[in-house]
């Protein structure tokens, strides 16, 4: 055990944090799932693209620096700390990106790859339907075989970025007699294919941060089937382990706002703050239990990443990280709000309430957003039953 | 970066676990409860054998010459078991405070005998600021060390005046102690002793309050999936698996916390990254190996305290009772989770250390 960084991992951490300090654009940019606002961010990570941040645990070849997961975790930490924008192509770097890399073909890992870290080509999610949300395996959006190609019917919805997005990657049932989690494919759909709509839903913040997708008849061709046909349901299980485990939410994010939280608690305990003085000093307990479980998550995915280093696999105890890093979101921002009073209503840039750590948002924006945390990605209560029966080795029935 | 505890460690702690599953049964527990002494017969003797007393001993004092992150699984083995014996206090905070800051006077006197366990070490807790400070085998150890008006001392059990007191845990034997201090048992009136002192017994305390966390968890796993009621175990109901699922989370990030902190106590500082740094970026606070051992004991804290509620709750009636062994790790559960200061307390302290503390 050694929990001292080589000097090496010194090294990259220094140039991460002086190239944001260079480079991390001094005034927010508009929010990410406004029109504008998404270009801005494709054009941003451009730009870390450019200097070869964007990616930088993928090989060289696709973008990357073939940095190690330590490293990797050193980057996010530094990436939130510098306040940098939100990754507007999570979808794809975090969870396509390495599904592809398990399961994609040589010809789809070049096609794909490299205009996924540059931004060229920002992805969404197709998989929840109106009538499959946690039971992802009941899925009826149908995926006919037709020579070269799949013909696609149905709908799906919650699509993230799926407004603007330039590509989706989707689950569809391919064998059309099949039931639950077999006779499913994994398609990766081009946003401009024939026969697809879409239909932007606006998120409880009133940004329109969903769509709905309509397939009547859209043909996808069997060059964008990632894995075998009748094979999506492995496939989207990869992708899953990634959603809710270390590479989505690295703890660099929920560290860099435990550290706001505090600097928010001393601000208003220090200076004239009309909310502040002796009121909120009881709230002091919960602000360091906040800033604690960040600590904790952080030193939980070092033992992690010295496991997967190690040869282990992650497997259902991603769902344990799953729940604690969704609730902790939602406690650091809960706590922030109680700080702030009857100003923690305000959602504008200028209200006084204290950056949060993604896009100089207000806390109420961010407490919105991690209010989402407990639902994607298979909501908690799925993830609890998921520890008891996988982990624990609980009995289904 | 390599968190990673090693071969011989984990081998280490899994000959514990052997010798503990052997010699520390929970009817030896209960039979402690009665002993004169509060001891396990022969377990003391057993672990001196092993070298686990002498871990921290150095080794020309005859002992291991071992550190804080070689003790850390050893720590929560003695949890798991719910040993009686003032293992952890001996050997994780008497002994290493011993030989990081006493004279050698003190050092020749007790460190061999530390380690070879022909005297019983223990150690009382400044948390309660109180000028009686409640001490586990106060009554009968050799020698105690605890905090007088300020100042670290080692108090031989000559000047040693202990009432008993009852635990709700009848297998923790605690006095309540008051002592005459001399220069010949003063350790250091360094205020950074007084924190070393608490830092080691919060930090050992939230490493056995992790094994017994876990202790519930197994023994409520095992209980719920061979429980049937309406025809099937009750563990297949989705508000039984929640709790325990709740317990397994509270764990998982309790624990690698307690290792950083045994890592922290061992090299002196918190480890790099746990505040930002750099440019543009707030300095704030000073955040050292106390820090550290204070999150360590509030994450494993609240884990034990929702460890205990939940296994009592998923084990129905049948866990209320004094014949079920249950109770034996409720109650260890419940005294650890306060022993050497509670999560609240602890929380506090890392305030300190975050600067967020009004003057």
């Amino acid at each position: 055990m050694d929990l001292d960084f080589t000097p090496d991992q010194l090294a990259f951490r220094d140039e991460v944090r002086g190239w944001l300090a260079d480079n991390v654009p001094a005034e927010p940019l508009p929010a990410m799932d406004t029109p504008e606002g998404f270009e801005l961010h494709r054009e941003w990570e451009g730009v870390l693209h450019e200097a070869r941040w964007s990616v930088v645990a993928w090989p060289e070849a696709y973008g990357g620096r073939d940095a190690g997961l330590v490293e990797w975790l050193l980057f996010e930490e530094e990436y939130y700390r510098s306040g940098a924008p939100g990754r507007v192509n999570t979808n794809g770097i975090s969870l396509l990106g390495p599904t592809l890399y398990a399961f994609g073909t040589t010809a789809q890992q070049d096609r794909f790859l490299p205009r996924m870290a540059s931004g060229e080509e920002i992805w969404a999610q197709g998989w929840s339907e109106p009538d499959s949300g946690s039971d992802l395996a009941s899925i009826s959006t149908k995926g006919i075989r037709d020579g070269e190609w799949f013909v696609l019917d149905g709908q799906k919805t919650w699509c993230s970025r799926g407004a603007w997005a330039d590509w989706m990657f989707c689950i569809v049932r391919t064998d059309p007699d099949s039931e639950r989690h077999r006779g499913l494919s994994y398609l990766l759909v081009p946003a401009d294919a024939e026969g697809l709509e879409r239909r932007p839903v606006g998120r409880l913040d009133g940004e329109p941060a969903f769509a709905e997708l309509f397939f009547d008849g859209c043909r996808v061709h069997e060059s964008n089937l990632l894995g075998g046909e009748g094979e999506g349901w492995n496939v989207a299980m990869a992708t899953t382990s990634s959603e809710r485990g270390l590479n989505l939410r690295a703890p660099g994010r929920f560290l860099a706002a435990a550290d706001r939280l505090a600097d928010l608690y001393r601000d208003l305990t220090e200076g004239d703050s009309p909310d502040g003085g002796g009121s909120i000093e009881g709230l002091l307990d919960e602000v360091v239990r906040a800033w604690t479980g960040a600590q904790a998550y952080r030193w939980q995915t070092y033992r992690t990443a010295a496991h997967l280093s190690g040869g282990g696999q992650l497997g259902a105890a991603s769902s344990m990280g799953k729940v604690f890093w969704s609730e902790l979101d939602v406690e650091l921002h809960a706590t922030a709000l109680r700080l702030l009073g009857e100003r923690g209503e305000l959602v504008d840039a200028v209200s006084g309430a204290g950056p949060d750590a993604v896009d100089g948002g207000s806390w109420m924006s961010g407490y919105l957003f991690s209010l989402s945390g407990p639902i994607y990605a298979g909501t908690n209560e799925i993830q609890r039953n998921i520890i008891a029966e996988r982990v624990l080795g609980l009995p289904r029935k | 970066m390599d968190f990673t505890m090693g071969g011989d460690r984990t081998l280490f702690a899994e000959t514990l676990r052997d010798i503990l599953d052997d010699a520390c049964t929970p009817d030896a527990v209960r039979a402690s409860w009665d002993h004169p002494s509060g001891a396990v017969d022969g377990l003391w003797e057993t672990l001196a054998d092993t070298g686990v007393l002498g871990l921290a001993v150095p080794e020309d004092h005859g002992g291991l010459g071992m550190g804080e992150v070689d003790q850390v699984l050893l720590l929560e083995e003695l949890g798991r078991a719910a040993c009686p014996d003032p293992v952890a206090e001996h050997s994780a905070v008497a002994v290493p405070l011993l030989r990081d800051l006493a004279s050698s006077a003190i050092q020749e006197e007790w460190l061999g005998r530390a380690a070879d366990g022909s005297a019983v070490l223990t150690a009382g807790s400044p948390a309660g600021g109180s000028d009686r400070t409640l001490v586990l085998v106060g009554d009968r150890a050799d020698l105690v060390v605890l905090v007088v008006d300020g100042a670290v001392h080692a108090v031989p059990a000559s000047a040693v005046d202990g009432q008993c007191r009852e635990s709700v845990d009848g297998s923790r034997r605690l006095a309540e102690v008051a002592v005459e201090t001399s220069d010949d048992t003063l350790v250091s009136a360094d205020p950074a002793a007084v924190a070393a002192l608490w830092d080691r017994g919060a930090w050992a305390a939230a490493a056995q309050a992790v094994g017994v966390a876990q202790r519930l968890l197994d023994l409520t796993v095992a209980y719920v999936a061979e429980r049937e009621q309406f025809g099937r175990p009750v563990g297949v109901n989705q508000a039984v698996k929640h709790h325990c699922s709740n317990v397994a989370i509270a764990i998982e990030f309790a624990r690698p916390m307690v290792q950083t902190a045994a890592w922290a106590l061992a090299t002196g500082r918190a480890p790099d990254g746990t505040l930002p740094g750099g440019d543009g970026q707030r300095a704030v606070g000073d955040v050292g190996p106390s820090t550290v051992a204070s999150m360590a004991k509030a994450l494993a804290s609240d884990a034990v305290d929702l460890a205990c509620r939940s296994a009592l709750q998923c084990h129905g009636a049948i866990g209320y009772t004094i014949e079920y062994d249950l109770q034996l790790w409720l109650k260890r559960g419940w005294a650890l989770s306060a022993s050497w200061g509670d999560a609240r307390r602890h929380r506090r302290r890392v305030a300190e250390g975050l600067g967020l503390m009004r003057p």
